[in-house]
Order: structure tokens, then C-alpha cells, then sequence
């Protein structure tokens, strides 16, 4: 535990340093394969929706003893129709069939209980009609689609809409991967997996707003200096971030794992499994964006803004005159830092062979940044910018 | 930005005491109920979702139409004598669902409760036929011709669909189905198909004894405002007594005029003296016009005994749905599977609880331990929330809240990551360990209240525009937001700032979680005079006017934090 600490410890000096925003070629790429892979999975395989999307009627037999061929038999006479019989690892059977009428239902579900032993009324039935799965996703569209154009407001308004742009970019890599994840196992779709699906969508921008607030923090009043580019403020910020992202990550992860082990063991499938199991692809890949795609967008779309050019620029100019005039150092510093260069080469204002900020520049411009933001006289650092 | 932080915890903390002391109150005050209302699929019931359609296609249901269907429900279902039954509305317009919950009663029971909710017309009576098919009819004798209209029984009803014959005119076809129909088979009696008011119809009555022709509505089931069972005048016997808004009292009074010059129904006149009341496709009362009625104010007589003026009049009052309604999801849970649900939650809360707070004292040692506490009162917080939601606005906890509770515990510790990572950054900036409580507390509330509000959104959003179970999420999610954010502000800061003010914290101690050597920072002693900074900032500046000279500096500045 100490390690990560200490390593957290360097991790905020700028000691060591990854090139998270640097290598965003690599990170994309990543990224872009499995993106591909869920949109595969979603075009080939589909996705597989439970009865509240098709419409038809699910009993659920707990400590069966009958066989699923049983199970069909008594269902096929019954009903005529096609069914659905799956076994749970707790012993919980799950008959799906076409759709019924109430009293059908009942009349099934206690020929069902005598073929498996098991009282009718301990049998769980669950009847849908075809247009309510429909209702309930337009429903939840639309409520996203509010959420979203809100949330857009907000963020343009406590950030900017640069960031707005990177946080929605994360969002919907996240989205399409849990998506993907359901088309590719072939996991069944219930309203409780949109559930998950939503709180996703709530825990990645989260996320993305913690990390997201440490670069405006790293970056307020950043063209007003020469020291640092804004791509190597923002890397600091993911950097300095880096160590609560695992931990928040982890303590997440830990209640949702729970629900998964307790739910496969002692429930089967069911509202809570297939919650926890959307959750836990959403949180992995929720982490996973604020880090490595959420910053390096938002890099990628300050570039474009003529100051942070200008900076780009001025920062550069700095570098090499220092280099001339202090050989020594600046070969140090471009020893411990020359790998950062390499995802970096065709950003506009960039010369990839020049040296980068050395991590004792990065330490102290963001010692700088948390050093003056305790001093009385703040309002004056806010007129400067 | 926002204000210094606070440097009295003690007010914090007090104000958080009252805070939980006054929910305690309130949620176990003597004589109230202190449980915490289970959903169904933790209890075991039924739930049945409804959702209203329009009578006339293409047109919105009104909130008012709403309102007045899910009374209508509720009445009904209360009629089962269940306690807590539950008839809730999700959602508004065409888009709107009805959901009702039963604890315990089988669903077949329910459904047929909520499918008797129906459409009520009144009708001029054009025929009345022999409940027989008239091929039947030469074998066997009608008898009961000529009876009186009969009154109306609340057990009629269930699932399956009456046979209605409906016509746009009267025509020979029209006489031919009403001939063919059979008011001897219990499917015919069972109602459950609505009218089309603007169409003639032939149907049975609710006790199969007669079979009415029908002319066009004279009046919508909507029309009646009011309806009452009373002793007649004379202290003998029972009559049903209704009020029509004006609409419908004009209506009445033109049919009543009409219809009472009439002949007497059941004589073979056509048309005759009387008007069908129609429930669903089937008649549950007829009576005669004796004379025109002009005020609005009608009198049903007839030999009634008390419990069946009540029912017709519970019928003319209740059944006049302002919609049809689909049954779209029904859903019966066993008790002992919704138990079961309940244990498992409740387990995998308690493992996942047990295993963050393991993490948060190995990783933060004694501030892990103001984490676990705070995770601890938070639980607290949310447990008297429910109670208290429970008692006055009928939250109802279910399967899908429990795991927005349990996913609420990572987002709830994050919370405190955020904080102590940010108080960790302060103290490796060489500031003392007062001063990082305050000044990371500062940065930390920023984040939180921004990234809070994120999810606090999305909570408001999907509570308001989702049907179903979503709703109960997206309620315990926002709650569990606010109590994050209660929690961190008067809870975890001013105990970590009390703490900060003792030895064992302020003095780095290894257990404490801020040992500076661990950290890696200047130890807390040699930062205290903060000389290091103002140095380092001086430094800067000077560098800043003076660039070419800054290399030494830094070369310098470096070795300093290596040696």
C-alpha cells in the first residue's frame, strides 16, 4: 500500500509522469477496436431482449425438480406455443413463453408447480405485454436525451464546452461498449439493465467531472505563462488524478462484485444480476475513458484554439533557448521526459524534436498553481487571466 | 470560488446530531408506522401495470381523467379489504402508466378487479328478447319475460371478453347477430368489451335473464357527477339516486321526455319506455321512464335490498371510467422469492460494505476509519430517509432501490478519496496538516458539489420522465447523492479537521494515513513556517522576469527535493 502512495506522491510532483494525453494515438486505437467489436457484436449477434421487450410470460420455479424437457412438455401442451427453459446455478428455473392471458398464467403456472414439485403460488410469474418493453425504452430515451442536453448546459457553463464535447465523447464510449459487452455474451436485456445502463451514464460523468476539474484547476490562467503547454497541464491533471481514479474505481467495483457473486449464488438471474453485471462494464469502461479518452479529446480540441497555439509556441521557443544556454539540464530533462513526445508529432504548434517540459518544470508549475491559490490576494490572479 | 472552508466543526457536527436526532424522532415517533414499506418484489404480491388509452383514438388523456381513473382503481381495489394496496400513476398524457400493487393476494384475483373498471353508457332500450339463441328459443320457454330490471352485483366480471352484437344501424344482419346471441353462455355475462356508444348494440344483462336491444348513447358514463343508494321516502325499501352535469341532464331530460310517452318494454313494442345502463358491453341496470326528468337529478326504483343499491349505485359512480385500459405487465411474486430478494441485497450490501471499508483502512489507516464511519452514518442517514419517505409520501424500497443503495456506497467513498487524495496533494506541497484539511477540503468541495450535481441531474431527470422500476432508482440515487454530500460537509471535514488538530495526526504519525514521510512530502515540522513555498513562488517570479537565469535556479531547486 505504500508503494502506491509513494508512487502517488511522484504521480503529483510530475516525477513520473505517463503520457497519458501524449499518446492518444494508442489509447484511440485501443479504444477503436473494441468500439468496433460492440458495434460488431450489435449488428451481427443483436441484442438479446427479455420479455419485457417482446412481450410473453416468465415463470421463475425456485428449487425445481422436474427436468427442463418436463418443464417444455408441460408448457408445449399447454400453451402450444414455443418456450424458453433455462436453469439457474441456484437451482431457480425460468420458463419464458409466448404471451398469455392472466388466467392462462395462473392455470400454468400450477400445472408447472405440480410437474416440479413446487406450490404454484411460490412461483414467480411475470406477464408482458408487447408494447410495454417499447414504453418503458422511449420513455428512457427520452429522459436521457434530456439529461443530456442539460448536463451539456452544465458543463459548458461550469467548464467549457470543450469540455462538454470530452465528457459526451467518454459517455458515449462507454455506452456503446456496455452495449457491445450484452450483444457479445448475448446477455439477456430487462428494464433493470437499462437501469444500469443509466447509472453508467451518471457514474462516467462523474468521473469525468473529477478529472475534469483538476485540469481547469491545473489550467486557470495558463496562456498568461511560458512554462507549460496546455496538453502537459492537462497530462499533470490526469497524473495527479491517477490514484483516486484506481481507488474510486475499486470501491465501486467491490459493492457491484458483491451483488454479482451473491446474485449468481443465491438468486440466479434476476433484476439485481442483471443490474450489477451492466454496472460493472460501465464502471470498468467509465475509468477507463476519464483517463484515457476524456482528457486526451479535450487536448486535442484546445489545440485548435489559437492561445493555446500561441502557448504551444512560446513554450517551445523557451525550451530551446534554455537548452542552448543550459546544455546540462536541459539534457536531463529531455532524458527523462523524451518518450512523452512521441504520440504528439502532427499536433499543429508542436515540433516533436524539441524538448517537452522536464518533470521538475511540470512540479513547478503546478506547485505554483496550488501554491498562489491560497494566497489572500486571489483576486488579483483572476484579473490577470 | 467558493468560501474559505470552515474552521468551526463543532457547528458541523452538531448540526449533523440535530439532523440525525430529529429524522430519529420523526421516523420512530410513538404510534406511527416506523417500517420501511417493501416493493413487491421484496414482500411478495402482485402488481399489475395499466396504461390508459383514450376512448376516442387520437386525442389526450387529461391529468383530471387520470386522477379520476386511478380513484376509480382505488376504490375497487380497497374493496378487496388489503391493506397497503397501492394504486400509483407514473408518467402523464398518452404516455402515462397506472400501476397497481397487492401484497399478497393472487394476481388472478387483482386483475380482475382492475379489468372490471370499465365504460358506462346510458341507452334507450329499443327490444327486449329471450336470453336464448331464437333457434333455442322454439325448444325451451322463455319464462322470465317481463321482469323488472334487476340490480347490479359486484362479483360479475373477469378476464374473458363479453359477445357483444354492434351495428351502425338497425338492420337485418344486426337482428340476425342479436338473435344468434346467447345470454345462457357466462362468457356473454362476464362484460369487458366497451360499446361504441354511437352504435346500436345487443347484449345480455349481468344476470343472463334478459337479452336488450339498444338504440345509440343518450348519455356518456362521464356524465354522471354523483350516486347514491337511499331508503325510499317511505323508510321502505332501496333506490339509487344520480346527478348528471349539465351536459348530461340535458341530455336526460330530452331522452326522458321521449322515452317515458313510450310503451311499456317487454310487450314486443318497439322502441319502448325504458334506458339500458351499460357496463362494458353488459346491461347492469334498465329501468323505466316513469316521467320526463328535467333537473339533472334521477331516482333509480326497483326491488333493491341495501347491498345492491349500493352496488349500482358504486357501478354509476365508479365504473364511469374516463378511459380503456390495456393490462400490460403483470407480476406475481412469490413471499418467499421476495424474501429471498430482500436477503440477498441485503448480503451483498453488507459483503460490499465490508469489503470497501477493508480497503479504506489498509489504504488510509485512521482516516479510513473516519471513511468507514462516515460510510456507517450515512447508512444511518439513508435508513431514517427511507423510514421517513415511507410514512409520508409512500416511497416503497424495491429490488431495483436496494442496488442504487449498494452502488451508492462506491460513489459515497469516493467522496472521501477525493478529499483525502486532495488533502495528501496539499500535504506533499509542504503545507501543515491544518492547513491541508482546509484548504483541500476547499478543492475537494468543488469537485464534489460539481460531480454531485451531475448525478443528482440525472436522478431528478429519470425520476420525473420514467415509468416502472427505474422511478424507485433513480429516487434512492438522488437520495443517496444529498446524503453524500450532507455527509461530507458535516461529517467527514470536521472530523478530519478535530483530528487534525491532535498529535497524532498533526505529528504524522505512521497510522494516521498522513504520515508525510509515507507521502513523500516535506515533513510537517519543516513546512510549518511555509517558507519552502513563498521561496519556491519567489523563485518563480524572478524567473518569470528573468528567464535566461531560471535553469540555475531549477537545477538547484531539484537537487533540493532529490537529496
Amino acid at each position: 500500500m505504500s508503494g502506491i502512495a509513494g508512487i502517488g506522491q511522484r504521480l503529483y510532483r510530475g516525477e513520473v509522469s505517463y503520457d497519458f494525453v501524449g499518446r492518444w494515438k494508442r489509447w484511440y486505437v485501443i479504444s477503436a477496436i473494441i468500439l468496433l467489436v460492440s458495434v460488431g457484436s450489435l449488428a451481427f449477434r443483436g441484442l438479446n431482449l427479455g420479455i419485457e421487450f417482446r412481450g410473453g410470460a416468465d415463470f421463475a420455479i425456485p428449487s425445481a425438480t422436474c427436468s427442463v424437457s418436463e418443464a417444455r412438455d408441460v408448457v408445449e401442451t399447454e400453451t402450444g406455443g414455443q418456450t424458453i427453459v433455462t436453469v439457474a446455478s441456484s437451482g431457480t428455473m425460468r420458463v419464458q413463453t409466448i404471451p398469455l392471458t392472466s388466467a392462462e398464467s395462473v392455470a400454468l403456472a400450477d400445472s408447472l408447480g405440480e410437474a416440479c414439485g413446487v406450490p404454484g403460488s411460490d412461483i414467480t410469474v411475470q406477464v408482458v405485454g408487447p408494447t410495454w418493453g417499447a414504453e418503458i425504452s422511449s420513455k428512457a430515451l427520452q429522459g436521457l436525451v434530456i439529461f443530456l442536453v442539460l448536463v451539456t448546459i452544465f458543463l459548458s457553463i461550469y467548464f467549457e464546452w470543450r469540455m462538454a464535447v470530452g465528457a459526451l465523447v467518454a459517455l458515449a464510449h462507454d455506452l456503446v461498449i456496455t452495449v457491445g459487452i450484452y450483444a457479445l455474451f448475448g446477455l439477456e436485456v430487462t428494464p433493470a439493465t437499462a437501469i444500469g445502463v443509466l447509472t453508467i451514464l451518471a457514474y462516467s460523468l462523474y468521473d469525468t467531472v473529477v478529472v475534469y476539474d483538476k485540469v481547469k484547476e491545473n489550467t486557470r490562467g495558463i496562456a498568461g505563462q511560458s512554462v507549460m503547454t496546455y496538453d502537459e497541464a492537462a497530462n499533470l491533471a490526469v497524473n495527479q488524478t491517477v490514484v483516486r481514479s484506481i481507488n474510486t474505481s475499486l470501491t465501486s467495483l467491490l459493492p457491484v462484485l458483491a451483488i454479482i457473486i451473491v446474485g449468481a449464488g443465491l438468486l440466479g438471474a434476476g433484476t439485481l444480476l442483471d443490474l450489477a453485471v451492466a454496472l460493472a462494464v460501465g464502471m470498468a469502461a467509465g475509468t477507463y475513458s476519464s483517463i484515457f479518452i476524456a482528457t486526451p479529446v479535450l487536448a486535442q480540441l484546445k489545440r485548435q484554439q489559437p492561445e493555446m497555439k500561441a502557448l504551444a509556441a512560446r513554450v517551445q521557443a523557451r525550451r530551446k533557448q534554455a537548452a542552448k544556454l543550459a546544455p546540462k539540464s536541459g539534457e536531463a530533462a529531455s532524458g527523462v521526459s523524451g518518450e512523452s513526445g512521441d504520440g504528439s508529432d502532427d499536433a499543429p504548434a508542436k515540433d516533436s524534436a524539441s524538448p517537452t517540459a522536464s518533470p521538475e518544470q511540470l512540479r513547478e508549475y503546478a506547485r505554483l498553481q496550488s501554491g498562489e491559490r491560497q494566497q489572500p490576494k486571489r483576486q488579483s490572479r483572476r484579473k490577470r487571466r | 470560488m467558493a468560501p474559505p472552508a470552515t474552521s468551526k466543526p463543532g457547528r458541523s457536527l452538531i448540526a449533523l446530531i440535530v439532523l440525525l436526532i430529529g429524522g430519529v424522532v420523526w421516523a420512530f415517533w410513538p404510534g406511527t408506522d416506523s417500517s420501511v414499506r417493501l416493493g413487491l418484489d421484496l414482500q411478495g404480491g402482485t402488481q399489475v401495470i395499466l396504461v390508459p388509452k383514450p376512448v376516442v383514438e387520437g386525442t389526450e388523456i387529461t391529468e383530471e381523467q387520470l386522477a379520476q381513473t386511478v380513484e376509480i382503481i382505488r376504490a375497487r381495489v380497497d374493496g378487496l379489504g388489503v391493506a397497503e394496496a397501492e394504486v400509483t400513476t407514473q408518467g402523464s398524457g398518452n404516455s402515462a402508466a397506472i400501476v397497481v400493487a397487492v401484497p399478497g393476494v393472487g394476481q388472478d384475483r387483482v386483475v380482475e378487479l382492475v379489468q372490471r373498471t370499465a365504460l358506462l353508457n346510458f341507452r334507450p332500450v329499443w327490444n327486449v328478447l329471450s336470453p336464448l339463441p331464437v333457434d333455442d328459443a322454439a325448444q325451451e320457454d322463455a319464462t322470465d319475460e317481463g321482469e323488472a330490471a334487476d340490480s347490479g352485483d359486484a362479483d360479475q366480471g373477469g378476464a374473458q371478453s363479453a359477445e357483444i352484437v354492434q351495428a351502425p344501424e338497425y338492420s337485418p344482419e344486426f337482428q340476425a347477430e342479436v338473435d344468434a346471441l346467447s345470454c345462457i353462455d357466462p362468457v356473454n355475462l362476464a362484460g369487458g368489451t366497451p360499446d361504441n356508444p354511437a352504435e346500436w348494440l345487443g347484449a345480455c344483462d349481468q344476470t343472463g335473464l334478459q337479452k336488450y336491444v339498444m338504440e345509440p348513447a343518450f348519455i356518456e358514463g362521464v356524465s354522471v357527477t354523483d350516486a347514491n343508494a337511499q331508503l325510499t321516502q317511505q323508510g321502505i325499501g332501496w333506490v339509487v339516486t344520480l346527478e348528471f352535469d349539465s351536459e348530461g341532464a340535458g341530455a336526460l331530460a330530452d331522452a326522458s321526455t321521449e322515452l317515458s310517452a313510450l310503451p311499456e318494454c317487454g310487450t314486443g313494442a318497439t322502441p319502448c319506455n325504458a334506458f339500458a345502463i351499460v357496463l362494458d358491453g353488459v346491461v347492469v341496470s334498465a329501468p323505466r321512464f316513469n316521467e320526463p326528468i328535467l333537473g339533472g337529478q334521477a331516482q333509480i326504483e326497483g326491488d333493491f335490498n341495501a347491498q345492491e343499491a349500493r352496488d349500482l349505485a358504486n357501478v354509476l359512480k365508479y365504473g364511469a371510467l374516463p378511459v380503456t385500459l390495456d393490462v400490460v405487465d403483470i407480476t406475481s411474486v412469490s413471499a418467499t422469492v421476495g424474501g429471498d430478494q430482500l436477503r440477498a441485497g441485503i448480503i451483498a450490501g453488507l459483503i460490499g460494505l465490508a469489503l470497501v471499508s477493508l480497503y479504506l483502512l489498509l489504504y488510509y489507516r485512521l482516516l479510513g476509519l473516519v471513511a468507514v464511519l462516515s460510510l456507517a452514518v450515512a447508512g444511518a442517514l439513508l435508513y431514517l430517509f427511507v423510514v421517513i419517505f415511507s410514512k409520508t409520501i409512500g416511497l416503497t424500497l424495491t429490488l431495483a432501490g436496494v442496488a442504487g443503495a449498494i452502488v451508492a456506497v462506491g460513489i459515497t467513498a469516493d467522496s472521501f478519496i477525493v478529499y483525502f487524495e486532495r488533502m495528501r496533494d496539499e500535504l506533499r506541497d509542504g503545507r501543515s496538516l491544518r492547513q491541508a484539511c482546509d484548504s483541500g477540503w476547499v478543492r475537494a468541495r468543488r469537485t464534489l458539489l460539481a460531480a454531485d450535481f451531475v448525478t443528482l441531474l440525472a436522478a431528478v431527470v429519470l425520476y420525473f420522465l420514467s415509468i416502472g422500476s427505474v422511478r424507485g432508482f433513480a429516487f434512492i440515487l438522488g437520495l443517496t447523492t444529498v446524503i453524500d454530500l450532507i455527509i461530507a460537509f458535516w461529517f467527514t471535514h470536521p472530523v478530519v479537521v478535530l483530528l487534525g488538530r491532535r498529535a497524532f495526526m498533526s505529528g504524522g504519525s505512521k497510522w494516521s494515513g498522513l504520515d508525510p514521510e509515507r507521502l513523500g512530502g516535506h515533513s510537517a515540522i519543516e513546512s510549518l513556517a511555509g517558507r519552502s513555498r513563498r521561496k519556491r513562488r519567489d523563485d518563480y517570479r524572478e524567473r518569470e522576469s528573468e528567464k535566461q537565469a531560471s535553469e540555475e535556479q531549477e537545477a538547484q531547486d531539484s537537487t533540493e527535493v532529490r537529496s
